[in-house]
């Protein structure tokens, strides 16, 4: 629910743009929770308004020091809410934002809803109608494509998984709440029943569900998808469209790209981790050896391949030496520089491509970049259940949502043990299922009824 | 045709649990009133089982009650037996619930309605509101005869074309043995209401002397009585018991041979029943495979043979009702002195009125009790009152009193019906009140004694009765945290006497009520000062302490939502012009018309985005008004 006068904070700068990545706190309380976690550089004595300090950022709840950063202080109503606003620059990219961000959060502020900061902007006379119209227009827009992907992503084992743990715990639950409600009809299930049901059936799977997907790179990260192709396929010039900006050099020369160059772009809602590799072939030097070897190991990790093919030339041996790499992966083939004419055999192509996706673009001019994107989504989001692409879904408001929902149920489980009255324990019990509801948009309190009255003969 | 010549400020058109409160709350509110029923010896009936109270009823009587309702008082007088319930499962969910005379309760509220000043009332059909350009102005009744009114009251019951179903037979009736309301009905769809049908059902009713009550289980009242009322000093019936019994196989296979005639399951009955109240063929059919179901034997009263069997609901064909009845331990040779029946009834979704209970198309005509979708005594009294006390706010012209989720289950039942209507009716649960640690039965004072003060409809000596448990509680709360005891062996001897462990520094009394195996009782035997403590004060003082957590919690989640209840939405507001809503909210919106961000949010299907959007339109329309304002102010040279 939203609410116009607490703290609030979001990433916000768009994921993977860039190399700069911006967190931002707005209202009362953003100063004292910046101010407990910046180490600054040169010991200050006051922090002035509009300034830029350097300095650490601090965790002070693992007391460690995590990042070097930048940090500004907007002293309302000079700042874009018209609030106190603290903008945190960092280099790192989105995991360590995340870790920030995370902290932050802790420290007391909320997670920003989209658009908040500028609805706060409009509320408080900052900005005018007309561009507060056009965020909502934007999240409207946003969530209308993002409803049905989310909805796509949470069709996922992510969502069973939530809806599961929900559906039990609803079901438990409604064993006390009909206890409470229907007092000489309900039986009242043991306490050890009922904490073993909370462990068992709600705190363990949720837990596992966090852990499972902490350590999964797309949780924090974006799906690893690794741009591959012959030398001068135009991988990098791919690249540079879809991030909107000069990330990797781009030169004329063959193997200009000896890093593999790292940056996350979200493709339909979907965070991918793009790398940029060495294009494949036969190494002429030690440094191009590296780089080669290194692409393979990449490619090895994958989760998605982007093959690039230079359609101005012949598919070659190096083509096919990577087909081979590559058919074991989700890939889609992009026939690159559609700007020039084919030189590739049609029979040729048919043949050694068979079963691929395929999609036709121009990274020079920038056609058939939508169709890109769309083509990406859709070997993504495949329809069925057998997609292995459950890991997407969860992002820092589910994690985040996840941990509250685990903190109420090991409340409830203390509360049983501490024999507190059983209206206590369904307060935890709803305040964790409410959180777990967040994430998949239902409510708890009619739930909660339909499953007292399908699961129990209650009523005189 | 004629016109009665005396004019009234409210008509209250049905005398049940919802028209009685309606009407005493208008007179004694200092309205002229008119109470209008079929049948004056039908005033307050007990319709269904003798019993008030209950879980979250048990909770909206005792709302009633510090408002200034007279169903906690009715109660408390004609009760025969008390209980406090769920009293191990938490301070929040303790709720009370009584047996009562039903025939002492109808006499007794008949009486304090024949009494009560401004109030009168007169037997008569209604069979036409009486309407002149969107506005109620009076009734008309079936012989013709107008009454001329500022506003109506419409508590109809089951009586709206109600139709009684036993076996294949049926008939209209409103109640078994009184008439159905037709005309009404057909007024209210032609003038537009979306009219819905319900069903609901009761037991048959037996001769008790011919039960056996040998060798069932005796369900006694509570040993300490403790009254509805805050005013109540004293019970004065007798307290008899309850006996429990329960059907066996042989029942269930009676049961099955009549569900051929059985109109539930003949697709007769159209009308939605209730889950929580389902007949007993419907739990025979819906769970299989439970071999009993426990049937109550309450009495209806202390001078009546007349046994309420609860748990038997039916509309099953009388010869199946009887030897179901016989199949059941205790009421082998049972003789049925009036058969079950289930009832279906027209109700006007609840969506069609305000949160002041007041119609969206009839200015002035006001809705109460089941014409609402609603089902039982306790949740009809509760609207009876509230629209009762707005149809008086209204003629002042003041604002209707809106009782908040986080305030009342009042609140949480009338904005439940508002915000999302209902398509069965609907029971009170004390799961649907998402703010439960703040609603107990023992605070309904301290939520709403001064709103009833304030109204006029709490006596004076009654208020200074609550100032002064106000200031008792305040005392002791004071004592209990300056009082303190140190770690001598004289007080951990004693604490381990009662089982708990001593302290080890110095520590306040309330530190020590915080602790779960400690209660208030304990704390008598430390301090001298606390023996003569009012349980009434000592019980609030308790949970206050107890759950101080807990209640903080609840409170700060009030206080975050109680922003957005404060941003109200204009009556008028035009949501096709607001931008940013899809068509899907917009509809939504339009039919509930919400008034305020907090009711809006509770629609389902209103999203955060779509909040934003009414918040962005809520602050152009004040800017454009400020703009206005600022604009005249120059024109006007100032």
């Amino acid at each position: 629910m939203l609410q116009n006068d607490d703290t609030i904070s979001a990433v916000a700068t768009p994921a993977g743009r860039g190399g700069i990545g911006i967190i931002r706190i707005s209202g009362p309380r953003s100063f004292e929770i910046a101010k407990k976690i910046f180490t600054p550089k040169i010991p200050i004595e006051s922090f002035q308004s509009h300034h830029l300090y350097l300095g650490q950022f601090y965790d002070p709840f693992s007391d460690t020091c995590i990042e070097e950063i930048l940090i500004s202080f907007m002293k309302a109503p000079h700042s874009y809410t018209r609030e106190d606003v603290v903008e945190i620059n960092s280099h790192s990219g989105y995991i360590i934002l995340t870790r920030i961000l995370r902290i932050v959060l802790d420290l007391g502020a909320r997670l920003a809803n989209p658009g908040e900061f500028t609805l706060r902007a409009f509320l408080n006379g900052r900005i005018d109608l007309t561009q507060a119209e056009a965020v909502i227009d934007l999240i409207n827009s946003k969530s209308e494509m993002g409803l049905s992907l989310l909805h796509k992503q949470l069709q996922g084992s992510f969502r069973k998984k939530i809806e599961e743990i929900r559906k039990n715990g609803v079901s438990i639950l409604a064993h006390s709440e009909a206890a409470i409600d229907f007092p000489e009809e309900a039986e009242v299930m043991s306490q050890a029943k009922f904490a073993s049901l909370i462990q068992n059936e709600l705190i363990n799977p949720a837990e596992s569900l966090i852990t499972a997907n902490a350590g999964r790179r797309i949780w924090v990260d974006g799906i690893k998808t690794v741009i591959i192709g012959r030398v001068n396929a135009g991988k990098s010039s791919l690249l540079n469209q879809l991030l909107d900006e000069q990330r990797a050099i781009v030169t004329p020369i063959p193997g200009t790209t000896r890093d593999v160059i790292e940056s996350t772009v979200t493709i339909g809602g979907i965070p991918l981790r793009l790398m940029d590799t060495a294009g494949l072939r036969k190494a002429r030097n030690e440094i191009e050896k590296l780089g080669v070897s290194l692409t393979r190991q990449k490619l090895s990790e994958a989760d998605f391949v982007l093959f690039v093919i230079d359609r101005s030339r012949p598919i070659s041996p190096d083509d096919l030496n990577i087909v081979d790499q590559v058919r074991e992966k989700n890939t889609l083939i992009i026939i690159n520089k559609i700007d020039l004419p084919s030189r590739i055999s049609k029979n040729i192509f048919d043949k050694e491509f068979r079963g691929f996706p395929v999609t036709n673009v121009s990274a020079l001019t920038g056609q058939g970049l939508d169709q890109l994107r769309k083509a990406i989504q859709d070997c993504l989001i495949k329809d069925g259940a057998d997609v292995e692409m459950p890991d997407i879904a969860p992002n820092l408001r589910h994690s985040t949502a996840l941990s509250e929902a685990v903190k109420s149920f090991r409340n409830a489980l203390h509360n049983i043990e501490q024999d507190m009255p059983m209206e206590i324990i369904s307060f935890d019990l709803k305040t964790g299922l409410d959180a777990l509801g967040e994430i998949i948009g239902e409510t708890t309190n009619e739930d909660i009824l339909n499953s007292i009255f399908s699961q129990f003969c209650l009523g005189k | 045709m004629s016109t009665y010549d005396k004019k009234y400020d409210i008509i209250v058109v049905g005398a049940g649990h919802a028209g009685c409160e309606a009407a005493l709350a208008a007179a004694r509110m200092g309205h002229p009133a008119l109470l209008i029923t079929m049948n004056l010896d039908h005033i307050a009936a007990m319709s269904c089982n003798p019993a008030i109270g209950g879980l979250a009823k048990g909770h909206l009587v005792k709302e009633i009650d510090a408002l200034g309702g007279e169903m906690a008082k009715n109660t408390d007088q004609t009760g025969i037996q008390f209980r406090r319930l769920n009293t191990r499962k938490g301070l929040a969910v303790q709720g009370s619930r009584s047996q009562n005379d039903m025939d002492l309760y109808r006499k007794r509220m008949k009486s304090v309605i024949e009494n009560q000043p401004n109030l009168d009332i007169r037997q008569a059909m209604v069979d036409r509101l009486l309407v002149k350009n969107g506005r109620a102005y009076g009734v008309e009744t079936h012989i013709h005869e107008k009454f001329l009114s500022e506003t109506v009251i419409l508590t109809t019951g089951t009586f709206l074309r109600g139709l009684i179903h036993i076996g294949l037979d049926h008939f209209q009736a409103g109640r078994m043995g009184d008439p159905p309301s037709v005309r009404l009905s057909r007024q209210l769809e032609k003038i537009g209401f979306e009219i819905g049908r319900l069903k609901t059902g009761t037991t048959p009713r037996l001769n008790g002397r011919t039960i056996d009550y040998q060798g069932l289980t005796a369900q006694y009242g509570d040993k300490d009585p403790r009254p509805f009322s805050f005013s109540t000093a004293e019970l004065p019936l007798p307290q008899v018991p309850c006996y429990i019994t329960y059907t066996n196989e042989k029942s269930h296979e009676a049961i099955r041979k009549g569900l051929d005639r059985s109109p539930l399951f003949s697709g007769i009955i159209k009308g939605t029943g209730a889950r929580y109240c389902p007949s007993i063929e419907d739990k025979i059919v819906r769970f299989a495979d439970r071999d009993r179901h426990q049937i109550f034997l309450e009495p209806q009263g202390l001078d009546t043979i007349e046994v309420y069997p609860n748990g038997l609901a039916t509309s099953l064909p009388v010869d199946i009702q009887i030897n179901m009845v016989r199949s059941i331990p205790g009421l082998e040779k049972a003789e049925i002195l009036r058969p079950g029946y289930g009832i279906e009834y027209d109700y006007i979704n609840p969506l069609q009125i305000k949160p002041s209970q007041e119609t969206k198309l009839i200015k002035g005509l006001y809705h109460a009790g089941q014409i609402n979708g609603t089902s039982g005594y306790e949740e009809a009294a509760a609207q009876g009152l509230m629209a009762g006390i707005n149809a008086v706010l209204k003629i002042r012209g003041e604002d209707p009193l809106i009782l908040k989720r986080s305030q009342a289950y009042i609140g949480v039942l009338i904005d439940d019906l508002v915000t999302k209507g209902t398509t069965e009716p609907y029971r009170m649960f004390t799961s649907r009140a998402e703010h439960r640690l703040l609603l107990r039965e023992d605070n309904a004072d301290f939520r709403l004694r001064d709103i009833g003060y304030r109204l006029g409809l709490v006596s004076e000596s009654d208020y200074r009765q609550f100032c002064k448990k106000r200031e008792n509680v305040k005392n002791l709360m004071k004592r209990l945290n300056d009082t303190k005891v140190r770690p001598e062996s004289g007080i951990n001897d004693h604490l381990k006497n009662i089982g708990a462990s001593p302290v080890t520094q110095t520590t306040s009394m309330s530190q020590l009520l915080k602790r779960s195996e400690i209660f208030f009782d304990d704390l008598r035997s430390l301090d001298q000062g606390l023996v003569d403590i009012d349980p009434r004060v000592s019980l609030e003082i308790e949970t206050r302490i107890k759950y101080e957590g807990y209640i903080e919690r609840q409170e700060r989640e009030v206080e975050k939502l109680s922003r957005m209840e404060d941003l109200g939405l204009p009556e008028g507001i035009d949501y096709r012009a607001i931008h940013g809503l899809t068509t899907e909210v917009r509809e939504k919106l339009s039919k509930v018309r919400p008034v305020n961000l907090g009711q809006a949010s509770r629609i389902s299907g209103i999203t955060p985005a779509a909040i934003m959007a009414l918040q962005i339109h809520l602050k152009r329309g004040s800017i454009i008004k400020t703009r206005d304002l600022e604009e005249k102010g120059a024109a006007n040279g100032i």
